[in-house]
């Protein structure tokens, strides 16, 4: 009984913004709509909400078919990336606002509007007026405003887009809690990986107009179901390899591996995926090790980014701190690579098409 | 296509219905406020045939309105720019008791009738006014002759080329000119090589304001001057004359002429006005 | 930066040259005149003044005045939004032409805007003559006055207008969307506040420039006292008569109601400021 998306599509000119797009999100869930900029996932977000009109295709909301509803008549709650609130009235006025188009009364106003400014932490800011509010504040604002009428469902556009990185993570936080607090409907969309892998229950991956993946963050993120999926959400390593005699070849590298347990590959073309931290670093060869040389390590704080090369192949490894201090790596130190985990995708068309599709997503130069 | 996305579709035409209609409103109102009163004069100048048209405007009194006017205005663009750049950098960098005083009072001019206007400066420059009798006494006339009706011109025009320089020079001036003390301008290279050239647009789009309304002023004008036939006459004095004494062709004439000029500042307006806009 | 002796006394010399030469400018052109009015009127004291102003044809000239500016600022404020509106809001063709055109009373000399509308609506046009059959009267009397008044001072709601809506954040109006309210409440409790101080611009604009009025009104009203003659008509017809003391009277008056207007629109420049600070 939540929101229901069948099948939409919209054009804007001759853009396809949203490419037959279905998803569903189950009452009461916090889902996230991820994908890079311009992937058409506010105009879902706002089709969702009627601000725009899709060309085809269903909305439905708590299980009613809202498609030709005007925005008005759907009791969405909806926060805009930079909160949209009303300057010329002051926080309660805002608030009070979606109560008093529902034309309910004086008393019945002022107790909920007391109870939303609780509920948001902002007890004593009352009387201030937009511009004299912080972008944090603002946003709880904005969410008040919008939660004041009790709406079905509630649609957050990049809600914490326009603020820095430490308050970004704390009020996306502050978010989830609310929202087991209430347990409504929502939807946010975001092209921060980050934030929608650690608040939300399921991820609906966007990507030119078309839903790539569907699913929840450890199963898009552990097994992703295309390349575009597997390059957005985390760091990967991008290799082009053949497989021949049951083994693959990383090309330009010289070196061969046998794939994991058992598994039977076709003899062909091959595009590998590897996350960085799924790549260990030895020092003396072990079986199914590539030799590699490394090239630049960087400091990262909490971990290490070690550039290691082999001919004119550069792949990129994660090594925890104290393994590192363990270890001792130094630029220009001959070690071992091998792939604990990977993903494989046959090369259709051949290396050159991937290597076009892949460049065309801005995966590589 | 289901039900639903047709009436969506219904939605969105009577929504768009709406907006046309309003549109629509406007533009006509537009048109016939603003524009179908030019096409009038048109009309009415015309109205007794060509010639009659190009004999009223070449009688010596038109002749010597034009010119008139065409002098006058020289003399204001020239004064009013020459003392609009020197009150606007007064006011932009130096700081004095009654500054603020002196700011608000530049807008004045807008405020004032153009008759009092006029009034004034009889009051001040008549022969028994305050300065006039000086002037009087040393056998200069200033009112009813050309310096009076000059003045009441400065007046007029006063703020416009000073209210376009100000806003410029307090955003950009100060660090431009600051940075070329440091490389070693003096205070008069840096004027002409830096200032000047960073209000030029806005400048110019005061300028040309300055020049629509010398070119258009009236009451000041009429009051100062006596409007004297062929000797203290402008062209909008000259086209009031015509009118009282019944001749519309020589009114109309004269005020078609002066409507081309006002269209060709206007264009000039536009196109400077978006120029500034891109600084 | 150390400048050496000499130099110090030359700039300070020179910006003492532009600080006098600012006041002189100010000075001779806007305080003294100003000065001389007043000080002219209070000499026969506040009674005469009074009186001056109490004389039944002043009174009229006055209450007309008033009366046509502010039912012309109505009108405008209702054109003048309706105007911006669609030229920020909607695409259509001929807009760009329409927009430069919106200036063009400001280029045009008030005397020709006089003419024109004589032309377009006197008794030997069309519709002057289809008018004048239904029994309204257009030239000679009050409507001709506020057609006048209504296209000199056009531009003044739609510029003041215009900018404003086009910064205008639409989000808020979504986010009203979001939360039920209708077009007309969207427009009603979200636009028209935030473009309120706007319209008041452009009306006292508007009213300061109606009151003063002179060129186009001295020729399309006819000046006939008790029915079309406005305060700056009156005050030209009594300098006219060699009666100082009576335009006296109403000259300060109008220079006070536009004194008081400057200090309105000065405090509406100040608030709307304190409002628009941090985004």
């Amino acid at each position: 009984m939540g929101i229901v998306v069948g099948d939409i599509s919209k054009k804007f000119g001759d853009f396809v913004a949203v490419d037959n797009v279905s998803f569903e999100v189950k009452a009461g869930e916090l889902v996230a709509l991820l994908g890079p900029s311009g992937s058409g996932k506010s105009t879902i977000l706002r089709i969702i909400a009627g601000l725009e009109t899709p060309d085809s295709g269903e909305i439905y909301l708590t299980g009613n078919d809202v498609t030709s509803l005007a925005t008005q008549k759907r009791r969405v709650g909806f926060v805009f990336q930079h909160y949209a609130l009303f300057k010329h009235m002051n926080v309660e006025k805002n608030i009070a606002f979606g109560l008093e188009i529902q034309k309910q009364k004086k008393p019945v106003i002022q107790k909920r509007v007391a109870e939303l400014i609780s509920l948001v932490k902002l007890n004593g800011y009352e009387n201030h007026y937009p511009d004299q509010l912080s972008g944090g504040q603002r946003q709880r604002v904005a969410l008040a405003r919008a939660l004041a009428t009790e709406p079905r469902v509630l649609l957050l556009d990049e809600p914490f887009g326009a603020l820095d990185a430490k308050v970004r993570s704390n009020l996306a936080h502050w978010l989830r809690e609310f929202h087991d607090n209430f347990n409504i409907t929502s939807v946010f969309v975001t092209h921060d990986q980050n934030e929608a892998i650690e608040i939300s229950d399921k991820i609906v991956l966007i990507n030119r107009g078309r839903v790539e993946q569907y699913g929840s963050a450890r199963d898009v993120y552990e097994h992703p179901e295309s390349k575009f999926v597997a390059s957005f959400i985390g760091q990967v390593n991008v290799l082009e390899a053949v497989v021949r005699d049951g083994r693959i070849n990383i090309k330009g590298a010289d070196a061969t591996f046998e794939p994991r347990d058992g598994e039977k590959l076709q003899t062909g073309d091959v595009v590998l995926l590897v996350r960085p931290e799924d790549i260990e670093l030895v020092a003396t060869p072990v079986s199914n090790s590539l030799p590699f040389t490394i090239k630049t390590i960087h400091y990262r704080g909490s971990h290490y980014e070690i550039n290691c090369e082999v001919g004119d192949i550069l792949v990129n490894v994660i090594e925890n701190k104290n393994n590192f201090i363990r270890q001792q790596w130094s630029v220009a130190q001959n070690v071992f690579l091998s792939f604990k985990d990977y993903r494989i995708f046959t090369a259709e068309g051949g290396h050159e098409k991937v290597r076009e599709k892949l460049k065309e997503l801005g995966y590589i130069e | 296509m289901n039900r639903s996305n047709e009436m969506v579709k219904v939605i969105r035409q009577q929504r768009r219905l709406g907006k046309n209609i309003l549109v629509a409103a406007v533009v006509i109102w537009f048109f016939f406020m603003i524009l179908m009163p030019v096409f009038g004069i048109i009309r009415e100048a015309f109205r007794e045939g060509l010639d009659v048209f190009i004999a009223a405007l070449t009688a010596p009194e038109s002749i010597h309105s034009f010119v008139l006017t065409l002098w006058i205005t020289m003399a204001t663009v020239v004064i009013n720019t020459v003392f609009g750049i020197i009150l606007a950098i007064t006011l932009v960098k130096q700081r004095f008791r009654g500054k603020l005083f002196v700011e608000g009072i530049v807008d004045l001019p807008f405020a004032v009738s153009p008759v009092v206007a006029g009034f004034m400066f009889i009051l001040l420059f008549g022969p028994r006014g305050w300065l006039g009798s000086w002037f009087e006494a040393g056998g200069i006339k200033i009112v009813y002759a050309l310096p009076g009706m000059l003045i009441a011109t400065l007046f007029v025009t006063l703020p416009f080329v000073a209210r376009e320089i100000i806003p410029v020079l307090k955003e950009f001036g100060l660090q431009q000119e600051e940075s070329a003390y440091v490389l070693g301008a003096s205070k008069w290279q840096t004027f002409w090589k830096v200032t000047l050239p960073s209000v030029k647009w806005g400048l110019a789009y005061g300028i040309t304001l300055t020049i629509a309304r010398s070119i258009g002023e009236f009451g000041a004008v009429l009051v100062v001057s006596g409007s004297i036939i062929n000797k203290t006459q402008t062209a909008t004095l000259h086209i009031h004359q015509q009118f009282t004494d019944y001749n519309y062709v020589g009114a109309f004439s004269a005020a078609i002429i002066l409507a081309v000029a006002s269209f060709i500042i206007l264009t000039t307006m536009q196109r400077i006005y978006r120029q500034k806009g891109v600084d | 930066m150390n400048k050496p002796g000499f130099l110090k006394s030359l700039s300070w010399g020179g910006d003492l040259t532009l600080r006098s030469l600012s006041f002189f400018y100010v000075g001779l052109l806007i305080i003294l005149p100003i000065a001389a009015i007043t000080l002219e009127a209070l000499r026969g004291g506040l009674g005469s003044l009074w009186r001056n102003i109490l004389t039944p044809q002043a009174i009229y000239a006055i209450k007309l005045t008033f009366l046509t500016a502010f039912f012309m600022v109505v009108l405008n404020v209702i054109t003048g939004t309706a105007t911006a509106w669609v030229l920020v809001r909607y695409r259509f063709p001929l807009k760009n032409l329409m927009n430069a055109l919106i200036d063009l009373p400001f280029a045009i000399p008030t005397v020709v805007t006089g003419i024109m509308l004589v032309a377009l609506y006197g008794p030997k046009s069309i519709l002057g003559g289809f008018l004048n059959k239904q029994g309204i009267e257009v030239v000679f009397d009050k409507p001709g006055i506020i057609l006048a008044l209504m296209y000199v001072s056009f531009p003044f709601v739609v510029r003041a207008v215009q900018p404003v809506l086009q910064e205008m954040d639409l989000d808020m109006e979504e986010a009203a969307k979001t939360l039920g309210a209708s077009s007309f409440t969207i427009f009603r409790r979200i636009v028209v506040p935030t473009i309120i101080p706007a319209i008041l611009t452009g009306a006292a604009l508007s009213f300061s420039r109606a009151i003063g009025e002179f060129g186009s009104i001295a020729i399309i009203s006819g000046n006939i006292p008790f029915k079309t003659q406005v305060a700056s008509v009156y005050i030209y017809g009594e300098l006219e008569s060699y009666n100082q003391q009576g335009a006296l009277g109403l000259s300060v008056a109008l220079l006070f109601c536009s004194f008081l207007i400057l200090v309105f629109l000065n405090r509406l420049q100040v608030w709307s400021r304190k409002h628009e600070q941090i985004q």
